[in-house]
């Protein structure tokens, strides 16, 4: 295995974990990451955290990056919103979150 | 009934484009778009955002690009009908298609041209589970007219500006009570309007609700109350007269999903030989179709336009052989 490849797992919305190899080098986010494994995540506007498709909650107590401006602004207009609700765009795939466990938010398909 | 060569579904930058490719072809098009302005994505929602990967345009604000768009067609005048959402399209005996829209602005046309991008853009609904029983009922998820909420009690949820902008407007000029319910304290709205709405809050015009959502809805025939949900005082009612949830758009594939094109991943299936659909005549560009190898970037969608009026230009003109011309020979007026 190499060493720029990290696992983390994603809960869908049927609830089945989804163990995914995760390369660090590639400059990816955990929504790209889902839509690269066929996950149901739209990524609506293509990861500039400004559709909050990708919403989803955080699992495990892995420590991430601040939310920044943008994404809680965005946050703001999502529905089923949590304390640990995150926009998987804004998830940087790192050594610092190898083992992370991810389920994917409820989408209202009014 | 607006007559013209290609109808074009979407106004975004690839059916932009396709005006100056078909405009060279002396092609018309007449535009349709669900929001009230050209651009699509780029316009509503980031238009101040940097694209690095337009060719000769090292970084391009979107807004920028789509201006430079419409300077770019404007020879060829195009028409548009913005607004309103291509909601049928209808074959006629003589191989022309009859798209109407939501508001029953019909067009007719030998070519149909799919630009739709993500879909159309819809007010975002909150997951309530009655929330359809009260539509136009007292739910309204856009202003339409402010007179009508004239001596009525409204209550505003969301944090942007549009929900800031109206609160204020309402408050000030026709409700009779005004409450702003928000998921947090804070708001992302401009900075004045912000302002605005805590100066109006203090003075007792606006009813500031924050860290709290309405989570239900209830009444007889019409909305009667709302039920909200606060982070540390727990679920209680308030009584109003019309609730308006301004979560913002978000794009829908909508009623193009029901016109007997091939779907795929919610993308309409084409043939790269020239982006037709299985209805010969229409035919699907941009981010809104799909194929081996697509990718939904707007230099693509510029490459499909091109290759794609082509196409149409044999179906309009089956008798005329076509000659490339470069546009560096007479200029644009030369076509």
């Amino acid at each position: 295995m190499s060493d720029n490849i990290i696992k983390v797992t994603v809960t869908d919305r049927e609830g089945k974990d989804h163990e995914l190899d995760a390369p660090t080098d590639m400059g990816m986010n955990m929504m790209e990451l889902c839509k690269a494994a066929e996950l149901p995540v739209e990524g609506t506007c293509g990861g500039m955290a400004m559709c909050a498709s990708c919403h989803m909650y955080i699992q495990s107590d892995h420590t991430l990056n601040d939310l920044s401006d943008d994404e809680e602004d965005m946050l703001d207009q999502a529905f089923f919103v949590e304390e640990n609700s995150r926009l998987g765009c804004q998830i940087h795939l790192s050594h610092e979150i190898d083992g992370l466990k991810v389920r994917l938010a409820p989408i209202n398909n009014d | 009934m607006i007559e013209t060569d290609i109808i074009i579904i979407g106004a975004g930058p690839c059916g932009l484009f396709t005006v100056f490719e078909a405009g060279l072809l002396k092609l018309k098009c007449h535009l349709i778009d669900a929001l009230p302005q050209a651009g699509g994505q780029c316009s509503e929602i980031y238009p101040k955002k940097p694209i690095y990967d337009i060719p000769a345009f090292p970084e391009i604000l979107a807004g920028d690009l789509v201006d430079n768009l419409m300077k770019q067609i404007e020879p060829f005048k195009p028409e548009f009908t913005l607004g309103e959402r291509a909601e049928t399209i209808v074959k006629t005996d003589d191989d022309k298609f009859i798209v109407t829209t939501n508001r029953g602005t019909e067009h007719r046309a030998p070519v149909v041209a799919i630009a739709g991008g993500l879909g159309s853009f819809e007010p975002r609904k909150p997951p309530i589970e009655n929330l359809s029983s009260f539509e136009d009922k007292g739910v309204e998820y856009i202003i339409k007219d402010p007179e009508f909420y004239r001596g009525k009690d409204v209550i505003i949820s969301g944090g942007g500006d549009s929900a800031l902008d109206w609160a204020i407007y309402l408050a000030e000029r026709v409700a009779k009570s005004v409450s702003l319910v928000h998921r947090r304290q804070s708001f992302r709205g401009h900075l004045d309007s912000v302002q605005k709405v805590m100066d109006l809050a203090e003075k007792g015009k606006i009813k500031l609700i924050t860290d709290a959502e309405v989570i239900g809805l209830s009444g007889e025939d019409k909305l009667e109350a709302i039920t909200i949900k606060h982070k540390t005082d727990g679920e209680y009612t308030e009584k109003t007269d019309h609730w308006v949830p301004l979560f913002g758009l978000s794009p829908k594939l909508g009623p193009i999903g029901d016109w007997g094109l091939e779907i795929e991943k919610n993308a309409i299936k084409v043939d790269t030989l020239d982006y037709s659909t299985n209805i010969p005549g229409v035919y699907a560009i941009g981010d809104v179709n799909t194929y081996e190898g697509k990718l939904k970037l707007i230099l693509c969608g510029f490459h499909e336009a091109t290759l794609m009026v082509q196409s149409a230009f044999k179906r309009i003109n089956p008798d005329k052989n076509l000659v490339l011309k470069y546009t560096t020979v007479n200029g644009v007026q030369g076509f």
